[in-house]
C-alpha cells in the first residue's frame, strides 16, 4: 500500500506540519507549566494556519493567524499572568484523582479508536474537482448574500460577548 | 497520496488531545485552551471536506469562519468568568469552583 514513488513534496509538507501541530498540541496538555502550555498553543494555532494555507484557504489561514495566534493567545497569556498564584512549575498539573485520570484516558482512547475506525472503514471516493480561483471573492459574496442573517447574528453575538466579558470581569458593585 | 482521510485523521488526533485535556486538567485556563484545540480540529475537518468534496463552493470555509467567531466570543467570556471567580476564591483550580454547590 505504501508506495514511495507516489510520495510528493505536498505529502512531505503535510506530514511535517501535522507532526509539529500534534506535538505542540500534546505540549499544551502535558506541560506542567501553564506558560509553556500557552506558548505551545500558539505553535498549534500556527500549524493549523499552515494546514489551511495548504488546503488553498488562504483567507482562513490569515484569519487564523490574526484571531487565534494574535488576539486569543494574547488574551490567554494575559489571563495566565494575572491569575498565577503558585510557583510556575506547578500551574498546570493533572487531576489528583486517579479515577478521573484513568476515566479521562479511557474515554479519549475509546473516542480515538471509534474515529479512526470510522475513517478507516469508510470507502472514500476520489473527487477531482477543479478548485476555484477566487475563493476570497466567493466567500465575501456568500457572507454578504445568502448568509447575511448569520453574519449579522454573529456580529451581534460578538458585541454581546465583549460587553458581557467586560461586565463580568469588572464585577458589579452592589449598592 | 495525502487525501481527505489524512486530514480527518489529523483532526481526530487533535480533537482527542483536546478531550483528554478537558477531562484531566485541574487548571481552568488549561481546560479553555483544550477547548480551543477541539474547535481547531473541527475547523481542519470543515476546510478539508470543503476542498476535497466540494471544491467549487466555499460553504465549509464559511462555517469555519463562524466557528472562529464563536470561539473568540467563548474565550473572552470564559476568561472573564475565571477572573471573576479568581477574585472570590483566589484559585483557578476547578476543584475549588463549587460556588453553586451547597
Amino acid at each position: 500500500m505504501f508506495n514511495i514513488s507516489a510520495f510528493s513534496l505536498y505529502d512531505a509538507v503535510f506530514i511535517v506540519i501535522a507532526g509539529v501541530t500534534l506535538l505542540a498540541a500534546l505540549g499544551v496538555v502535558l506541560f506542567p507549566n501553564i506558560i509553556y502550555s500557552a506558548l505551545s498553543l500558539i505553535l498549534t494555532f500556527l500549524g493549523v494556519a499552515a494546514i489551511f494555507f495548504q488546503l488553498n484557504s488562504g483567507f482562513l489561514g490569515v484569519i487564523q493567524i490574526l484571531v487565534y495566534a494574535g488576539a486569543i493567545s494574547v488574551l490567554i497569556l494575559f489571563a495566565v499572568m494575572l491569575l498565577m498564584n503558585t510557583e510556575p512549575g506547578r500551574t498546570n498539573l493533572p487531576t489528583t484523582r486517579l479515577k478521573t485520570l484513568f476515566a479521562g484516558g479511557g474515554i479519549t482512547a475509546m473516542l480515538l479508536t471509534a474515529l479512526i475506525a470510522a475513517i478507516g472503514f469508510t470507502k472514500w471516493t476520489e473527487f477531482d474537482l477543479p478548485g476555484v480561483d477566487n475563493s476570497v471573492g466567493m466567500l465575501a459574496e456568500a457572507m454578504m448574500g445568502d448568509y447575511i442573517i448569520a453574519f449579522e447574528a454573529a456580529a451581534i453575538m460578538l458585541l454581546t460577548a465583549v460587553v458581557g466579558a467586560i461586565l463580568i470581569a469588572k464585577g458589579v458593585q452592589e449598592k | 497520496m495525502i487525501g481527505l482521510p489524512h486530514y480527518l485523521l489529523l483532526g481526530s488526533f487533535l480533537f482527542c488531545i483536546g478531550v483528554f485535556g478537558v477531562l484531566t486538567r485541574r487548571n481552568a485556563i488549561a481546560v479553555l485552551m483544550s477547548i480551543e484545540l477541539m474547535l481547531n480540529a473541527v475547523n481542519i475537518n470543515l476546510v478539508a471536506a470543503n476542498k476535497f468534496a466540494a471544491a467549487d463552493a466555499v460553504t465549509g470555509q464559511l462555517l469555519a469562519v463562524f466557528v472562529i467567531v464563536v470561539a473568540a466570543a467563548e474565550i473572552a467570556v470564559g476568561l472573564a468568568l475565571i477572573i471573576s471567580i479568581f477574585r472570590q476564591r483566589k484559585s483557578v483550580e476547578l476543584n475549588d469552583f463549587n460556588l453553586l454547590k451547597w
